[in-house]
């Protein structure tokens, strides 16, 4: 892969009729980043993000992730990329191990590894009590850990996380932040979207999308520099508001 | 292969852990197949009758006996008087009253005619018609017996075999409108729920995400529920050759083949339907009124397509379960092999294409 970009985002476009959801971005992500994707509800980061993991057809631009054209190549792209969506989404009547092995199994682990990897799962989330129980029985703080650790089950190139961290509480974000770190130190580039203008400061480089546009892409040090406010949620305002 | 024997796995799970999918499952079936076979019947048992007799001679005595010695009829009570008939029929219980005319001996004797009434209570029109038509023919084999001795030069006597169906059981007409209805429903209305759902609950998006083609993602939620159709289909038959001694006159083969292919035009209107829904509850609602409906109401099932209005008739040829019906009736009741039923095959054929090729249609517009 040149230059280390696991994402080369140019000129993205998507519409829908003739509105125009997002509008020739060009980003990229390097290898084992923690790329925060920001942006207020409708700015179109989702779309921008659905092109990305290979369930959407761009309208025009260029796109490579993990070094596949997302025009030509979107189910290669698929193996090497994890998904973690907004909604809670694992099954509620399956047990913990049954959803890891069900999502380890269509991911092609071979059962060897997939025993293997529940056990590490299990283990570092402390869920050994519980690993026969029905998911829908857990709270939503386990719920959302054991899904962003099945999305990185098959240990992807690059994860995708939709507002991960939507209604949980802030203990259970700040272990989640760790789990993020954890993956980015090992390699993994980390792809994320956020509300939270204080998990945008944990981010490497942000991104801030404004109709369908990136407005803004640099360091939160650099962001809040060049704005001149001592916090992300000012410079978000300041953009937003435009 | 391994992904979809785990997929297929993931399905069993979902479905045996939800009691009411089970229930629709394996309870229908049978709770359905054993309703239309023992309580819903066209046959009349023991139906109450009142008699008004006003003459009380040799001849009425002699007919009420017949009437009540056959299996049809039970005498509920005697009546007096006219204005009594208004109040039995008001209390319920029963459902006809013979009036006897007065002197009825006398005149039958000296006029050759007399005349009794039939009053049935019509709140029930198919038991009215039926309790008439079963007391006139008591009446007319009572007359038989009367005129043995007197030849007629001329009479035209119509001989009636029923045949496919000679002890015109109900059950032999429901036992194929109920397979359909159990097969419709298992196979769409269960498939759009449980595809729906994965929508709802946001694992359908996991899913597209993951290395698994879309059209595997469909085929491995569709699998079981073939397999749980066809095992239905097979407790039907085993029930209705069994419980009911409904014979099976033509051939097994043909029958399994016939039913495959109807399972697959309701597999692929499921998945259409659950194209065009974003709950389950939408799922279930045009599941219920747009396919359940029209299949017990205009597939000929309970109301015969001929004496439809002309319109109905033209829309009943767009519901596949009137051809299913068809061909199953043939091959069950009159053994009759592919060269009868190749239009209707046909069409089903058609309708299947038809449908697979819409809902991937429509699927592909819904990826974008």
């Amino acid at each position: 892969m040149k230059n280390n970009n696991v994402i080369q985002v140019e000129g993205l476009t998507k519409m829908f009729g003739d509105f125009t959801a997002v509008n020739a971005i060009t980003f990229e992500v390097k290898k084992g980043e923690i790329f925060g994707f920001l942006g207020a509800n409708g700015a179109g980061k989702t779309t921008a993000m659905k092109m990305l993991i290979g369930i959407s057809n761009p309208t025009s631009g260029k796109a490579n992730v993990a070094g596949f054209d997302v025009f030509t190549h979107a189910e290669d792209i698929k193996k090497s990329i994890g998904y973690m969506s907004q909604k809670f989404a694992l099954y509620d009547d399956l047990t913990v191990k049954e959803n890891i092995t069900f999502f380890g199994g269509i991911y092609g682990l071979s059962r060897k590894r997939i025993k293997e990897k529940s056990a590490i799962l299990i283990e570092e989330l402390g869920l050994e009590k519980v690993a026969n129980k029905l998911v829908g029985a857990l709270p939503l703080g386990w719920k959302q850990k054991l899904s962003f650790s099945v999305s990185m089950i098959h240990d992807p190139k690059i994860v995708f996380l939709d507002e991960p961290t939507g209604g949980v509480d802030p203990i259970t974000r700040r272990q989640f932040w760790e789990m993020i770190y954890k993956a980015a130190n090992q390699g993994t580039t980390v792809f994320v979207t956020t509300h939270y203008m204080d998990e945008a400061e944990y981010c490497d480089r942000v991104s801030i999308m404004v109709n369908g546009k990136i407005e803004a892409l640099d360091t939160p040090k650099q962001l809040k520099a060049k704005f001149e406010v001592d916090n992300m949620n000012d410079v978000f305002l300041k953009l937003a508001r435009g | 292969m391994k992904r979809f024997i785990g997929f297929i796995k993931k399905e069993f799970y979902h479905i045996f852990r939800d009691r009411r999918s089970l229930f629709i499952l394996f309870g229908m079936p049978i709770a359905q197949i054993m309703l239309f076979g023992f309580a819903i019947t066209n046959e009349i048992n023991n139906v109450d009758i009142a008699i008004l007799d006003h003459s009380k001679d040799v001849t009425t005595e002699e007919i009420i006996n017949k009437i009540s010695a056959s299996k049809y009829f039970s005498i509920n009570q005697f009546i007096e008087k006219e204005s009594d008939i208004e109040t039995v029929f008001k209390k319920g219980k029963v459902k006809a009253v013979l009036n006897i005319e007065k002197d009825f001996s006398k005149n039958l004797i000296k006029e050759h005619k007399a005349t009794i009434q039939i009053i049935t209570d019509a709140t029930d029109p198919n038991t009215a018609n039926t309790i008439s038509n079963y007391v006139n023919a008591i009446l007319i084999q009572y007359q038989k017996e009367l005129n043995k001795e007197i030849t007629i030069t001329y009479q035209t006597v119509p001989q009636t075999r029923m045949v496919y169906n000679p002890a015109l059981k109900s059950v032999y007409m429901f036992v194929p409108g109920v397979m359909t209805i159990i097969l419709m429903l298992v196979s769409a209305m269960m498939t759009s729920i449980s595809i729906t759902r994965e929508k709802e609950l946001g694992t359908m998006e996991i899913l597209l995400v993951s290395p698994l083609k879309p059209f595997q993602v469909i085929v491995g939620k569709v699998f079981p529920y073939i397999f749980l159709s066809i095992i239905n289909a097979v407790v039907i038959v085993l029930l209705s050759i069994f419980i009911f001694k409904m014979p099976v006159q033509g051939s097994l083969f043909l029958l399994a083949l016939e039913s495959i292919l109807f399972i697959i035009s309701a597999l692929a209107l499921g998945i259409l339907i659950s194209t065009i829904s974003a709950t389950q509850q939408t799922a279930m609602m045009i599941s219920l009124m747009g396919l359940m409906l029209p299949v017990i109401l205009l597939s000929g099932f309970i109301f015969p397509i001929s004496s439809m209005p002309l319109p109905l008739q033209i829309i009943s040829n767009i519901i596949p379960a009137k051809w299913f019906i068809i061909i199953i009736k043939g091959i069950m009741l009159k053994g009759v092999g592919i060269q009868f039923i190749w239009k209707e095959t046909l069409i089903l054929v058609a309708m299947t294409i038809f449908f697979i090729g819409l809902s991937v249609k429509k699927y592909k517009i819904r990826l974008e």
